[in-house]
């Protein structure tokens, strides 16, 4: 065998329409995810406040009749959508926001109201608790918290010693065991390899691994040798061995960003956030978006308002 | 060219806030909301050019840019998603400047809700980092409505602990804590006192000690003989008007 010319890294472009073998097609819609999932369960939601969100998979958990759901999240409109519909008992979060709108105003209402349950974390410490879960140990030490009125507000976090000469006092983080997590690519092949094309994967990868079962949506799937065509070797950051469904879904993460393939659309983002306001807006909105029966009726919604 | 008899109170507040990183070097500077990343950005654009500074969207732009807009072109020095932006907290090398719904006189500060925190009357921004923050690097604060209601006797949730909590902890979890200076749009404030109670740094150009003190509702220290906020430089004034922030989106948070 000779020299054939230059070497090209892997991450260079597409890649030789090479033999690939067989893989396990995973592909399903929302409501076949949804009849997996069952009332009481501890779902992970990927993306961070209304960036790539999952949300044609949250709308089929709405018009589902699931309820008492614990929700783990870098929350946005999921965990507001969730609590404006009761599907919710506990939210488990780093924060609740909707980026442009800080403060997400379906779930403030519902601590106001004191509707749900709820077990507020620092932010570095929420990314701790995932980790864990996925490493399956039972915790991870952080220094975040101490002082902080987070154990307080949560007291059944405890501290540990490290072992060490230091004898340096803890905060014990404690793994997040994920019924299921749901998360949103840009790109998936059928198999289950998801692809992030934005400025930030969040902590997608960790949801996937954290969850007894992981359910990706995407904006397309693509067959697996083409999963280069667009992004480098560094965006195939999903491995579909932490991957059990794949649901098509084009505009899936509407009304939050999903760069570059679209960004936020922030007037449905304001009138969503105004139906918090006016039961009457609230009513309207639900009939129009939330009970659309499918993602495509969603779209024809969508495309209805412009 | 801008005379320094015209600076205003949000150019003043801008330059106080850019010397709270004055001496930082080569670490990650992070102010948060409109008036401290303009001051960030003025602080790494003149006297502690050795800062990195992150645009919140994942990377660390290397050039001046004005706030507010988007489409601003941007040399990128670095990748930095929010994975990474939690361990250059936990590295200790990035300063944080907040915002502070509530503040007191140990720089405890509370950004996550109004009431009981069980249910309570105004749900906020929540913990956020705070809590990961103060026990890792320098934080300051920024504070635009200086008012018994800001600057309170007792705060209803502590995000951010301040010098009594960490001085409760003890060695060695309070080693790395340190809260710099605040700031509001009446004074600069900080900790520079034998117990780590606040006092008064400098007041702004004709705010008084009666002013601040009716605005507070602890005892200030510092009281005595009081500094008067520096004001901007001429190049100073250049940038923040016409490089910086040439829309004004800093004189939103002074209505």
């Amino acid at each position: 065998m000779g020299w054939a010319g230059p070497v090209l890294p892997v991450w260079a472009g597409s890649q030789e329409r090479a033999i690939v073998a067989a893989m396990v097609d995973k592909r399903m819609t929302e409501d076949e995810v949804v009849s997996e999932l069952k009332d009481g369960m501890t779902i992970g939601i990927g993306g961070w406040g209304s960036r790539r969100k999952p949300m044609s998979l949250v709308r089929a958990i709405l018009r589902s009749d699931l309820k008492d759901l614990t929700v783990v999240a870098y929350g946005g409109p999921d965990i507001g959508l969730l609590c404006a519909a009761g599907k919710l008992r506990r939210a488990v979060y780093g924060f609740v926001s909707l980026d442009s709108i800080p403060l997400e105003p379906h779930f403030r209402q519902a601590r106001q109201s004191g509707a749900i349950e709820f077990t507020e974390l620092d932010e570095g410490a929420f990314y701790l608790g995932l980790l864990a879960a996925s490493h399956r140990v039972p915790f991870y030490p952080t220094r975040a918290g101490l002082g902080s009125d987070m154990l307080t507000m949560n007291p059944e976090l405890r501290t540990v010693t490290s072992p060490y000469d230091d004898g340096e006092e803890l905060v014990a983080i404690p793994a997040f065991k994920l019924d299921a997590a749901l998360i949103h690519m840009n790109r998936a092949d059928a198999a289950g390899n998801g692809q992030f094309l934005g400025p930030d994967l969040y902590f997608d990868d960790l949801f996937a691994m954290a969850a007894d079962k992981t359910y990706l949506s995407t904006e397309k799937i693509v067959p697996t040798e083409s999963l280069l065509d667009v992004g480098s070797v560094h965006t195939l950051r999903i491995q579909r061995i932490f991957t059990d469904g794949v649901v098509e879904a084009p505009r899936g993460a509407h009304f939050t960003e999903c760069p570059p393939d679209y960004g936020r659309d922030e007037a449905f983002q304001r009138e969503y956030a105004a139906t918090a306001r006016d039961p009457e807006a609230w009513e309207a909105f639900r009939a129009t978006y939330l009970e659309a029966p499918s993602h495509a009726d969603y779209l024809k919604a969508l495309e209805a308002r412009s | 060219m801008s005379s320094i008899a015209e600076a205003t109170i949000d150019e003043i507040c801008v330059v106080a806030c850019a010397e709270a990183f004055r001496g930082d070097g080569e670490i990650l500077c992070n102010p948060i909301g409109t008036v401290p990343i303009v001051g960030g950005r003025l602080a790494r654009a003149t006297f502690e050019p050795d800062l990195v500074y992150t645009d919140t969207v994942a990377v660390l732009p290397a050039n001046n840019f004005p706030v507010g807009d988007p489409d601003a072109p941007k040399v990128v020095e670095s990748w930095v998603p929010y994975r990474t932006v939690f361990d250059i907290v936990w590295s200790g090398k990035r300063h944080v400047l907040m915002g502070a719904s509530q503040i007191d006189q140990w720089g405890n500060q509370n950004i996550a809700a109004i009431g009981d925190f069980r249910q309570p009357k105004a749900q906020l921004l929540g913990l956020r980092g705070a809590p990961g923050n103060l026990v890792n690097h320098t934080t300051s604060y920024w504070v635009p409505n200086h008012s018994t209601r800001s600057f309170v006797a007792s705060v209803d949730v502590v995000s951010g602990p301040g010098y009594d909590r960490m001085r409760a902890l003890g060695s060695p979890s309070n080693r790395f804590h340190e809260v710099r200076r605040v700031v509001s749009n009446l004074g600069v404030f900080d900790f520079q006192t034998d117990d780590n109670r606040m006092r008064i740094a400098s007041l702004h150009p004709g705010v008084t000690v009666e002013q601040v003190v009716e605005a507070t509702a602890f005892e200030l220290a510092g009281t005595d003989e009081v500094a008067e906020t520096r004001l901007p430089s001429e190049e100073e004034l250049h940038l923040i008007r016409e490089v910086l922030d040439p829309g004004g989106a800093r004189k939103a948070e002074f209505r």
